[in-house]
Parts: C-alpha cells; structure tokens; sequence
C-alpha cells in the first residue's frame, strides 16, 4: 500500500467535565498536525469518526464544526460505525489518497461521553445494537459480552479467573501510559469482587464511559520522506460486516467479520499471522479481547485464555497485546478508540512508547469492533 | 428509546411483537425471526412467506443485568437470554418467573406476553415476549 502516517496526536483519555468535543477535537488535531510537521493549508480533507454526538451532546454535523474550527474549508466527512467509527475513519482516509483524490488527510476520531448521566450513555451505546430486537428489550452492552463471555466458558471451558486476568494485564500497561484513563494496577480478586454489571461481568471486566480525541496525519509515501524521518506506512486494511443482533450470527464465540477483515487485512500485507510484532484489539469488556486474540489467529479457537495463563500477550510476551493498556485501561471514547489505537502502533513502530516499549516492533496490527460484532476493522503496520 | 415515540412505531410491529410470527423462505427453507424483508441466503431468488412459529425453545446463553438502561432502572437485576426457538430462528428477550436454577445453558422455556417498558412518563407502554421456563 501507499499510504503512510507522519502525525499523531491525543488528547489525555478520561472525564473532561471542563472540555467539550470542539475543545478535545481540535486539541488532538492541532497535536497531529504539530508532529507533522505540515501547514493545515496542506490537508486536503478530513475524516471524523464518531459514533453519537447526537445522543451524548445533541450536536450532528460534527466533521464540519471540526474543520470549521481549524479554518479550513476542505471536504470533511463524519463517519459512523459505532465502536469501530475511528478505525472506518482511518481506513476512508487510506481510501482517500489511494483514490489520488488526495495527498494529505487528517483521519481522528473523537466522542464526548459525560455529558450524559450513566443510564443516558448506556441507552446512547445500545443504538450500536438491534433497536427493535435486542435494545427494546432491555438488554445493555455488558450483558450482550457476558452473554458471549457465558458461551465461550460453556463451549471451550474458559475461567472466569482467566478473563480476569485480560483486565489485570491491560490495567498494568495503561499504569505505564501516561495518557490512560486509569494509572492504577488490580488483581484477579479485585476484578471477581468489584461491583456485578451483568453476570458473569464485572464493573473491572468493562471499559469506562470516556471523553477524548485522536488524530492522525496521513500521506502518499513518496511524499512521507518530506515532512519525517520516522513514517510508519500501512501495508494492510480490511473490513468486513456481519448482522447487527448477535443472535443471528453464525456463531456465539467468533467473530466472522473480525475474521474477514483479518484475512484480506494478512493478505494485502503480504503476511502471515507469525509476523505481527504486536496487536492493540478491541477490548470493550474482557472477553472481547480473548475472543479477539482467537480470531485474529494468535492461538487456536478455544486457547485465548490459555494465551493469558502463559504470559504471551504480555508486554514481554510472545505477541504483545493492548500495550497501551487497551480500551479497558486507556479507556473507549468510542469514535476515538479506533485511531488510538493506530497511535500506539506508530509510537511502538516509531520506538517511542517509552516504558511500554515491545523490543525491536516491526509489524503492529490494530483490531476495532463496532458493536458485539457486526462491524470489525483490522489494520497492519509497518516501520 | 427514552424519547415519547410516535404511535406508527409500534403499531408496524404488532405481529412479530405480540406474536412469534416470522417467515420462510420457500427457496432455500430457512426460517426468520423476526420476519425479513428479504432472504439473506438466496436474495432475489428468494421467496419469503409468513409462518407462525412454535412458542417452545431453549436457552442459549444468558446473562443477568444489573445496570440497567432509560426505563428499565426498577426491573433490575433481571435475567436476559438468548434463545434457540424449537422451530429454528433465534432471538434475544427477558427470562421471567425465574429462580436460580432455571438460569442454565439448555433450559427449555416458552413465550408469554408481558409488558417490556413505559416510554416516558406520559408515553405508550410497551408490550412484548419474554420466556419463562417450563
């Protein structure tokens, strides 16, 4: 492929009760386009994903307050997939210039999440699901995961103990990043005793309700060598859809689309799965992680939580993953997740992640979700 | 939804809401429900026509929910479940009439008309299908 990243930027990940979306947009932007060293006059359009202003602060039209702000009066465009809005943004920037349309973009993702009291934020999240078949019947986003989490436990004899154990490690990492949500280690006891969300899940099994922003700087690569020393280039993207409602899937356990996306993802990188250095997936709650790490092919279906039992997706692991401490310790502005976890492959990539850094990363791959499913986005990087 | 919906909303719904009314594609025999507007499976060759599904089926997964959505705040906690109909499609509703026990993996139910939720103060109440074991 012939797109590479030569900006990123955040802002820091948590509750910003003194910031609003405009505010948080414009600082991770602004923060992309300094690391980029470019001119805004150079963007040539913008991409914004974002899952729900609408619901969270009553404000659509969001890509254009955005570009309005940075005064520049480019195409702008706001993109939704739910969860997976930032990692469609980052691809739709990809498409952009492989298009030839455009040379720079400015692909972020940004949401604003407290704003809303707890109960708002769930009802907002769950128009990620089925409205009429699974919403209207009172069902939340914890009790879909742990309706996953309950399945994989009865099909593959998954512990509780090792789904645990995803947030312990992740919590740990996000202890070393300085822009996570949570700074603080926990224990498997503390995960199984926090306050029950919907069984078998717990409050430590789910990621926050976050505000934040994320941007990144895309470019042609033959023009990457101009503005850095340091470019990481795309060299795969792929996504792929299934049903919206989880009961119509094929399966309980798996995610197809993950799979998909995989697949075209390995295959236009011209990889296999033994080469990824490193992976930043789509931990929502737990179980999403060990359900990911299956499906993406670092173990055999069934073994995700063995992977955790040995070690391997620890930071000095076989196959690092979440070493930015994931959604669950970085936390999920939703529109935001997507990019971010883009930015943490560019700074492992890059070997600026600092105490989180995975010796010699080559090749970094980034996994987001939409849903419980029915969108999933999967990108692959190189040095 | 949390905001007061108009009444055209619910009143489209009425059949596979109130009953478990789906269909069948005559081309390929799979079973929908709810009821599409379109086989998945064979697209334009595909023929849909309604059928009235069986009430019995299983429980495929199941969680309960204790941090509850807008208008569902006083049902908590409140068991939710995934459930494989006898006669083939599968859906996603409440569990009622519960005791510890009937919470498992292969735990036969069946439909029973209930109310799901008030929308609003002043809006329309909701009704629906929730299971109980039998």
């Amino acid at each position: 492929m012939k797109v590479a990243i030569i900006g990123v930027g955040t802002t820091k990940f948590g509750e910003h009760w003194d910031k609003s979306l405009r505010e948080l947009a414009i600082e991770a932007g602004t923060n992309a386009i300094i690391d980029a060293k470019v001119r805004g006059s150079e963007i040539d359009s913008i991409y914004l994903g974002n899952m729900s202003a609408g619901r969270f602060i009553g404000q659509e039209h969001v890509a254009a307050l955005v570009s309005g702000e940075l005064g520049l009066s480019i195409p702008a465009v706001r993109v939704e997939g739910a969860c997976a809005s930032g990692g469609i943004a980052l691809r739709q920037g990809i498409l952009s210039i492989l298009s030839g349309q455009d040379d720079i973009v400015l692909a972020g993702g940004a949401e604003k999440m407290t704003d809303l009291m707890t109960d708002g934020a769930t009802t907002a999240l769950m128009g990620a699901a089925s409205q009429e078949w699974e919403a209207y019947y009172g069902l939340t986003f914890p009790s879909l995961y742990a309706m996953i989490a309950r399945r994989h436990m009865f099909e593959f004899g998954t512990t509780r103990e090792q789904i645990a154990k995803v947030a312990v490690k992740n919590h740990h990492n996000g202890s070393l990043n300085p822009i996570a949500q949570f700074n603080k280690e926990i224990t498997v006891e503390e995960v199984l005793n926090s306050t029950m969300v919907a069984d078998p899940l717990t409050l430590l099994d789910c990621s926050p309700i976050t505000d934040g922003a994320a941007a990144l700087i895309l470019c042609k690569a033959e023009l990457a060598k101009k503005y850095t020393d340091n470019p990481v280039y795309i060299i795969g993207s792929g996504q792929a859809s299934d049903t919206l409602a989880l009961h119509d899937r094929r399966s309980l356990t798996t995610l197809d689309a993950t799979v998909k996306a995989a697949q075209v993802a390995y295959k236009q990188a011209g990889i296999n799965v033994d080469d990824i250095d490193l992976a930043e997936v789509h931990d929502c709650f737990t179980i999403a992680e060990i359900v990911a790490t299956e499906d993406l092919g670092f173990c055999k279906k069934g073994e995700g939580g063995k992977l955790l039992d040995e070690g391997a997706t620890e930071l000095t692991g076989r196959i690092p993953v979440n070493t930015s401490g994931g959604l669950k310790a970085v936390g999920h502005p939703v529109g935001a997740t997507g990019v971010k976890q883009a930015i943490e492959i560019v700074l492992q990539l890059r070997g600026e992640a600092d105490k989180r850094q995975v010796k010699d990363a080559k090749i970094g791959l980034t996994h987001n979700v939409g849903g419980s499913g029915a969108t999933a986005v999967v990108h692959i990087f190189s040095r | 939804m949390g905001y007061e919906s108009s009444v055209p909303l619910f009143w489209r719904l009425i059949k596979p809401r109130y009953q478990l009314i789906g269909n069948k594609c005559t081309t390929c025999g799979n079973t929908f429900y709810p009821p599409k507007f379109l086989c998945p499976i064979c697209r334009k060759e595909g023929k849909l026509e309604e059928i009235k599904l069986g009430k019995t089926g299983k429980i495929l997964t199941f969680s309960i929910v204790r941090s509850a959505p807008t208008g569902f705040e006083k049902e908590t906690p409140y068991p939710v479940a995934i459930i494989e109909l006898d006669d083939g499609p599968r859906l996603t509703s409440q569990i009622v009439d519960w005791k510890e026990e009937d919470l498992q993996i292969g735990r036969k139910v069946e439909a029973c008309f209930r109310r799901i939720y008030t929308d609003g103060k002043e809006g329309i109440i909701n009704y629906g299908l929730k299971f109980r074991p039998i």
